[in-house]
């Protein structure tokens, strides 16, 4: 089987692990999406309950509340590693290290997938977000979530271990991605008819984040199994 | 009762200072002072950025060393990844501490430069608030460093950090395209037209010089107490043991007694 056959085959292994212990643990549904909700009535409460600012304000908003819900996502993936021996497990099976860093960013790309379309539905129903610009809309999305969960699957092993990881994790994640942020935000104002100037250079430069976090993490995963 | 090894204390250490270190200090305090009397004496005021022009002979070759010594760091991460030995680790984690400082002092002095410029300390411009970013990542690195951690393990995962930082930096100097920055624009190096003049020019490049002279110094100094820091903890575990390994040949002669 050529190297990349088993690269694919352990990202699709530790992927399906991760999602299995999700979908059982029901943590994204009973814990994050909660908190999604919270953070999506607190902005209308801190900033104004008048529809126009909020919408205004959309795009932003809805990449801020993204990134604390992965930086939940991520603390979670990472915890689970810790318990029952299962990073020594999954040190020892034998799978490639690449694929374990391909599997675990796919398994946070489809939670914070699942999080974004709740998030979206939220926003459009409480904040009256009329869509437009879908194309851009989803490939915003599909990119910009990538990058975090590319992010997301470098530092989440990163930090399993240490102590204080929980305070550790924010500080080293969200300076990462706030450039992914800061990109995005701009796409969907664009996307909303809010921004100036088109969204399609943003999403490039999303794209070149992603690809930069993904080389990344392939390249590193190996040290980062061995020895977290 | 059998005789017990004693721990072997090095001699004592009280001074970081080397022949050579004491050389690249005097050339670095010269350099400084050749910097500082073009900066405030032989240079005057700019046409177009007045007094504040002074405040560049600091920023530019602060920002400059800054980026370099997050290179450095960053290429000893790497190596440290491929060869795992003590000393490329040592290397990054001093590289990272002092070009922190450097990066720190860039903020600082572009905050100055931007008040009587732009008439507020702080814009969200898109080279300053990466910068920002970039130093909040090695803040982070300095946080993951002084965590109690297995040393290998923590060299690893610092690694790691040192690379991730080094990928934004081409994001940063960047930016100003990328984001329509209300940055300055390249002034000195990027155009062919320079707007600087001659003894402003040769003060700005005094002071790109004097910045990475500096940096090796403190390197140098940084790189020996890190060295040094890690052989007290080799010493400290042994002497531990050797401790355990009396009480473990007391007890036993206790016993037989």
């Amino acid at each position: 089987m050529s190297a990349l056959r088993e690269v694919l085959a352990a990202a699709a292994l530790v992927a399906g692990k991760d999602l299995r212990i999700e979908a059982r643990s029901r943590v994204a549904t009973n814990h994050v999406l909660p908190f999604v909700a919270v953070v999506v009535m607190l902005f209308a409460f801190a900033l104004d309950t008048e529809a126009t600012t909020l919408r205004r304000a959309a795009g932003g908003l809805f990449w801020v509340t993204v990134v604390f819900a992965a930086v939940l996502v991520v603390q979670r993936g990472a915890q689970l590693e810790q318990q029952d021996g299962a990073g020594e497990a999954l040190r020892l099976s034998g799978l490639r290290p690449a694929g374990v860093f391909l599997g675990k960013g796919a398994a946070l790309f489809v939670e914070l997938m699942v999080v974004e379309v709740v998030l979206a539905v939220a926003m459009v129903v409480l904040y009256d977000l009329r869509l437009g610009g879908v194309v851009l809309l989803v490939v915003t999305a599909v990119v910009a979530t990538a990058a975090i969960a590319a992010a997301g699957a470098i530092y989440g092993p990163l930090v399993a271990g240490l102590s204080g990881r929980e305070t550790v994790l924010p500080l080293l994640l969200l300076p990462v991605l706030a450039p992914v942020l800061l990109a995005a935000s701009r796409a969907f104002e664009v996307a909303l008819g809010r921004g100036v100037g088109s969204g399609w250079p943003w999403v490039g430069m999303l794209g070149m984040l992603c690809g930069i976090y993904v080389v990344l993490g392939a390249l590193t995963s190996g040290p980062l199994l061995d020895e977290t | 009762m059998t005789d017990l090894p004693t721990p072997t204390h090095p001699a004592p250490v009280d001074s970081t200072g080397s022949r050579g270190s004491r050389i690249l200090g005097a050339i670095a305090a010269g350099l400084v002072a050749a910097t500082c009397f073009y900066a405030f004496v032989v240079t005057g005021p700019d046409s177009q950025l007045g007094e504040t022009v002074r405040i560049l002979y600091l920023h530019v070759p602060s920002v400059i060393t800054a980026y370099l010594l997050v290179a450095i760091a960053a290429g000893a991460s790497a190596f440290h990844l491929w060869k795992r030995n003590e000393f490329s680790d040592l290397l990054a984690a001093s590289a990272t501490e002092i070009g922190m400082v450097f990066l720190g002092v860039t903020l600082v002095t572009g905050m100055l430069w931007g008040r009587p410029t732009w008439g507020v300390y702080w814009v969200w411009d898109a080279r300053l608030t990466t910068t920002a970013l970039l130093f909040l990542m090695l803040v982070g690195y300095a946080v993951v460093r002084s965590l109690p951690a297995e040393p290998r393990s923590r060299a690893t995962r610092s690694a790691v950090l040192s690379l991730v930082s080094l990928a934004l930096v081409p994001v940063v100097s960047r930016s100003v395209e990328w984001w329509n920055s209300l940055h300055q624009g390249q002034t000195v190096l990027g155009t062919s037209d320079a707007k600087l003049d001659g003894a402003q020019l040769f003060g700005l490049f005094l002071g790109m010089v004097s910045g990475p002279v500096i940096a090796a110094w403190l390197l140098m100094h940084r790189f020996r107490v890190a060295w040094l820091a890690e052989r007290a903890e080799e010493l400290g575990l042994d002497a531990a043991i050797a401790a355990r390994r009396l009480e473990a040949g007391g007890d036993a002669a206790g016993a037989t007694s």
